[in-house]
């Protein structure tokens, strides 16, 4: 559906894209995801027929995009970077409008209208002109305008920025719903949401693909020692010795002491296959009191640090994302994925 | 075809439904009217001539501020980026506006209709003249309309659009004025007065329509929707 080879394009000294290439099928939700600057809008441009590139080629739904870019736009829907729109426009009107440019038939032209304004949630706001609504229901009039046609490849460029956490959730699920049958790509630097909607994941930085795979195929990519966190009353130095006996355990940091419960960092060896188990059982022979048992994966956090600056996890940023998220996040809470979107806290920013 | 239509009626309703087409039309004809009626009682002549003389220099100041808005403000607010990745052609787009404030042009001028039949009502104009001056004046209209669509592709600030379009019909217009003529080398004489906005208005206005007058108007016209062209298709490799 969508094939790019050598993908390159420069504003002036700048390189933006540089040497991309990748494929995607109809039936994926490929996550486009990178620092700001990486390259990803120049890239969705390209595809969309907006901009052309230096060099390389693209083809879109079997055509190419600097032959049929007509034939190519045909089969694309396209929501750009903030959703631009016609402020002085009704809603209606502005869909009324794409659907004669995207010329669907008179006859379907309603029922088209209809199904994408009960798609995006837009029956509250039909009266009203776009420049009345909130950011939230702009995105949405935007994503309705990509949809409008029914088309196989929808190219979303960066969908729920700027979204409450509720409609954050609604798009994504619109997304994997739109995502069974066709191929969307979106751009995206929140990095929970991601894991949440794709299937596969386009990594990209500094005009460069970095990494391209599923999201267990990059966290394989990135596997290391497992790092376990477990809080257990008692004398720091008695226990200390304990688990270090445990089979596995290369290294034992403090972390914190709180009302006589000390907090450890424990670095296991990759062999170990239940950590968290083997702690359990030692706390139970020992008839330790504990407050905390951990078991921090990799995440895509870190896939994402690992590929754009080479560094490994642990890194600062990471952390501070880590705490932040905890902070917020309630004790029981095991998705603790939707939770670091509704924040909005995104490496980029971190940066 | 369909595509063009679907352009202009978005942006001829666009124009109706923000307060622009309003401001321009109850200004403009104020202004011919004032301009019309403070000589009229006095000359006591039943004819518009001196009122279709002055256009050129009225449409300076209205034509841009009709089309400053075409590109800058799609470009400002970023609506291009779903305009250009529409299947439509970057010339369809160009048409449609320019159609778009053409038909605004037009209907400013049906409303215009006022001063001749006012004049038709208390004299006996002639008849002739007054339709060769409306034709004048909606080519004139349109060349300049192009100009300042062209204008308005340069830049994403209406303003900066607003007043490239007056500087560019401003020195179109005065190469053919006279004054300008006089200090002109003698082989450019006669390019500049052919180029002149203005010098083939005033021969349309003496009653006769010739079809190089015409030809003229049209290659202005489509000269600068295709530099408007060009213009949005830069886009791509810039």
């Amino acid at each position: 559906m969508i094939e790019v080879k050598e993908l390159t394009k420069s504003y002036g000294p700048t390189l933006a894209v540089n040497q991309v290439s990748f494929e995607a099928r109809a039936g994926e939700v490929v996550g486009f995801i990178g620092p700001n600057g990486a390259g990803k809008t120049t890239t969705m441009r390209i595809l969309t027929c907006y901009l052309t590139a230096d060099s390389g080629s693209a083809s879109v739904a079997g055509f190419d995009v600097q032959e049929h870019p007509i034939d190519v736009r045909k089969n694309v829907g396209y929501l750009p970077e903030s959703a631009p729109l016609y402020v002085d426009m009704g809603v209606v009107d502005y869909l009324k409008f794409m659907t004669e440019i995207r010329e669907i038939p008179k006859p379907e032209r309603k029922q088209r209208i209809n199904s994408v304004i009960d798609i995006c949630g837009l029956s509250s706001v039909v009266q009203k002109d776009i420049g009345e609504l909130s950011k939230g229901y702009r995105q949405r009039v935007g994503l309705a305008q990509s949809l409008i046609h029914d088309p196989p490849i929808l190219i979303l460029d960066e969908p729920t920025s700027g979204l409450d956490p509720s409609q954050t959730i609604e798009i994504r699920n619109l997304i994997k719903e739109i995502g069974q049958e066709k191929l969307v790509l979106f751009s995206t630097h929140i990095l929970p949401e991601v894991a949440a909607t794709c299937s596969r994941i386009l990594m990209i930085n500094q005009g460069k693909i970095v990494a391209n795979g599923t999201l267990q195929e990059l966290i394989g990519q990135v596997r290391s020692d497992d790092t376990i966190h477990v809080a257990i009353r008692g004398a720091e130095e008695e226990i200390r010795a304990k688990l270090n006996e445990i089979e596995g355990v290369t290294d034992i940091r403090h972390v914190a002491t709180e009302n006589g419960v000390v907090s450890y960092e424990i670095t296991t060896s990759q062999g170990i296959d239940n950590p968290t188990e083997v702690f359990f059982l030692a706390a139970v022979d020992n008839n330790w009191q504990m407050a905390e048992l951990r078991h921090e994966s990799v995440d895509l956090e870190q896939v994402f640090l690992n590929f754009t600056t080479g560094q490994v996890e642990d890194t600062a940023p990471t952390a501070e994302i880590e705490t932040l998220v905890e902070d917020l996040s309630s004790p029981e809470e095991t998705d603790t994925q939707t939770e670091e979107a509704a924040t909005g806290i995104t490496v980029a920013e971190e940066e | 075809m369909r595509n063009i239509n679907a352009i202009f009626k978005k942006e001829f309703r666009s124009y109706f439904n923000s307060p622009i087409a309003y401001i321009f039309m109850t200004v403009f004809l104020g202004i011919s009217s004032w301009l019309f009626f403070r000589t009229f009682f006095i000359t006591a002549q039943a004819e518009m001539r001196g009122l279709f003389g002055l256009m050129p220099w009225i449409f300076l100041f209205f034509i841009p501020a009709v089309t400053m808005k075409l590109w800058a403000e799609e470009k400002k607010i970023g609506t291009a980026e779903i305009l250009m990745t529409l299947p439509i052609r970057d010339y369809e787009v160009v048409l449609g506006k320019f159609l778009a404030s053409f038909g605004l042009l037009a209907v400013t001028a049906l409303f215009s209709l006022c001063i001749p039949i006012s004049v038709a009502i208390v004299g006996d104009p002639d008849g002739g003249t007054i339709i060769c001056g409306y034709l004048g004046l909606l080519l004139m209209g349109a060349a300049y309309l192009s100009i300042g669509l062209f204008a308005s592709t340069l830049t994403e600030n209406q303003i900066v659009g607003f007043i490239l379009g007056i500087c560019a019909c401003f020195l179109l217009l005065i190469i053919g004025e006279e004054i300008v003529l006089f200090s002109t080398p003698n082989w450019l004489y006669p390019i500049f007065s052919y180029l002149g906005l203005g010098t083939h208005y005033s021969s349309i206005l003496r009653g006769v329509i010739d079809s190089r007058d015409i030809i003229y108007y049209l290659t202005i016209i489509g000269f600068f929707l295709y530099l408007s062209t060009l213009s949005v298709e830069s886009r791509k490799w810039r």
